[in-house]
């Protein structure tokens, strides 16, 4: 290691490689999943497992084709955390072959096409996810019913959604966010009250709890120094901002209360586990920060007035695009110079 | 500049200068109605003819015009013959017709046709230039159909379905379904794909072109080699 060139900044932190890193963005996921676990059943973890090692094939083909060193980035796990996000995103009980489309465009095409790990300009689970949201519509909208009002597959019926030939026939429920999208004109309250599915103390039945969870998981991550408060407070703000402006009590063009779009989808999640990706969202504190409201409010618009139930994969992807011109302007001035128009 | 061989028009269009995979010309056409071969091969035609007929035109005036109009007489010839091609398809082939849509007009502003005007028929004799609007056309269409090919398969797991469009009622039975129980990749027959696939296109042909540079190159060290030694025999 010692005769290794490493250029500046020459910060030393012990524990602040990709390896620790991305051990530690792993470790944070941990009551997320095990809460889906909980209300869905085994069907995110072996979406996980089956996930990862994919990735890893993946990530070992793609290396020997580029001819370059493939010990170091299949050790450092950031594959596995790539792997991990896209699989908590899918849907429970996918089919092998989802997973393998899902795993294989997000390695190859969100990755190494633009040269590996540090290069990608898009974050790579959510190019996986976006190709399978817009190509599979059907397949990636089938959640099964949570725990409390359906029964909670077991691991035989899990392996068996996996490698079933044709797509697994559980009972399939709708998430909150659907339901509010198909069912737009009715009440808020009647809503929350006529559905089983929403019977939950704020976002509905298990989603409050797994959205609690990856905030805990967020927050650890948060004190662990992993990534900044910039970009999860910004999009956390911009999100209530646009849900308070918009809330009017409940009618049926509202969409929900600020808690309700707390606690639903893939809110939290996103804000601690996807905008705070270092390589694909912006450079600085302030930028970051402009990052995150961008994707809360693309998030409230697209679920309200879009074509799909949620939107953190579409905000955070078009933010990607928008990164480096935020760069541009938000670039910090050098302590003791005069403030330097951005160059164009 | 002297005329080129027909070996080399012949090269430059399928392969090396090929209009759609290095000159990157005529995107638009090219993504936009490649979802399926039966639309490409419509389009690939189309493109064909015109180019072959702007070329011919171009390279029979090419005394007569003078350097200053010679854009606006290019651009009246291509427009002329795309409204002639339009015409065609819509008397033998409507329904494609209709499928093709805007994008059979706009064949005129397609930038490959314009350009092999202006960079190649425009300074050759009449065959030379005919045979480089059959190149470049027969290299566009190549690669129009490949796309089409691979978008139709990833899209819905058959490939040339509806030919009939085309081709005429003999064509219907042609689809050839490769996997009949397939949920179609949506995303290959969206704009995207077309994006994702002619990217990969593209590196497929670099790629191509890197091994026959390096096994060329393997091939001439051998040959300076053998010559070093010779020389330095020579000198001694």
């Amino acid at each position: 290691m010692s005769l290794m060139h490493v250029s500046s900044p020459h910060v030393h932190k012990p524990g602040s490689s990709v390896e620790q890193v991305m051990k530690q963005v792993l470790l944070a996921t941990i009551p997320g999943v095990l809460v889906l676990t909980w209300f869905f059943g085994p069907g995110t973890i072996i979406n996980i497992v089956f996930g990862s090692a994919l990735a890893l094939a993946f990530e070992a083909w793609a290396l020997w084709l580029r001819a370059k060193d493939y010990k170091m980035p299949l050790r450092d796990h950031s594959v596995i955390v790539t792997a991990t996000l896209l699989c908590i995103a899918l849907p429970p009980y996918a089919p092998w072959w989802l997973i393998a489309v899902g795993i294989g465009v997000s390695v190859l095409l969100g990755k190494h096409v633009f040269g590996g790990l540090g290069y990608n300009p898009f974050n790579p689970a959510m190019v996986g996810y976006v190709v399978l949201l817009v190509s599979f519509p059907l397949q990636m909208s089938s959640w099964t019913e949570p725990r409390g009002i359906g029964e909670v597959p077991g691991i035989v019926d899990a392996f068996t959604a996996l490698f079933a030939a044709s797509s697994y026939d559980a009972v399939t429920a709708a998430t909150p966010l659907d339901l509010f999208r198909q069912n737009s004109g009715m009440l808020f309250d009647d809503l929350m009250q006529s559905k089983a599915e929403l019977t939950g103390p704020i976002a509905g039945l298990g989603w409050d709890w797994v959205n609690l969870a990856f905030l805990a998981g967020g927050i650890w991550l948060l004190r662990q120094r992993i990534f900044t408060w910039h970009a999860p407070v910004g999009m956390l703000a911009a999100l209530t901002i646009c849900a308070a402006l918009g809330y009017d009590d409940g009618s049926s063009t509202g969409g929900g209360s600020v808690l309700f779009h707390l606690f639903s989808g893939a809110t939290m999640f996103g804000a601690f586990f996807i905008i705070t990706d270092p390589v694909s969202s912006a450079v600085s504190n302030k930028g970051r920060l402009i990052f995150g409201a961008m994707v809360g409010i693309l998030v409230y618009l697209i679920r309200v007035h879009g074509n799909y139930p949620d939107a953190v994969a579409f905000g955070v992807l078009l933010l990607n695009f928008a990164a480096p011109l935020i760069d541009q302007y938000t670039q910090p001035t050098v302590y003791g110079t005069k403030k330097v128009e951005a160059d164009e | 500049m002297s005329t080129p061989s027909y070996g080399q028009i012949t090269h430059n269009g399928l392969w090396k200068n090929n209009p759609a995979l290095v000159q990157l010309l005529g995107l638009c056409p090219l993504l936009a109605v490649t979802a399926s071969v039966v639309n490409a091969l419509g389009l690939a035609i189309a493109t064909l003819f015109v180019l072959v007929t702007s070329n011919l035109c171009v390279s029979l005036i090419r005394n007569v015009v003078t350097d200053s109009i010679r854009l606006p007489a290019f651009v009246l010839i291509i427009a002329a013959a795309v409204t002639g091609t339009e015409l065609l398809m819509q008397a033998y082939a409507y329904e494609l017709y209709q499928i093709l849509g805007i994008f059979l007009p706009l064949i005129t502003t397609n930038c490959v046709i314009l350009g092999r005007a202006d960079a190649f028929a425009a300074k050759n004799p009449l065959m030379p230039a005919v045979a480089d609007g059959v190149m470049m056309g027969l290299g566009f269409g190549l690669v129009l159909l490949v796309l089409g090919a691979i978008r139709e398969l990833l899209g819905t797991g058959a490939v040339m379905a509806d030919m009939d469009l085309l081709l005429g009622p003999m064509a219907k039975g042609w689809a050839l379904v490769v996997a009949s129980d397939y949920t179609g990749l949506l995303l290959a027959i969206l704009p995207p794909g077309a994006f994702i696939i002619t990217g990969l296109l593209i590196a497929a042909k670099n790629v191509i072109d890197a091994r026959i540079e390096r096994a060329n190159k393997a091939h001439v060290e051998v040959q300076t080699g053998s010559k070093r030694v010779r020389v330095t025999g020579e000198i001694a």
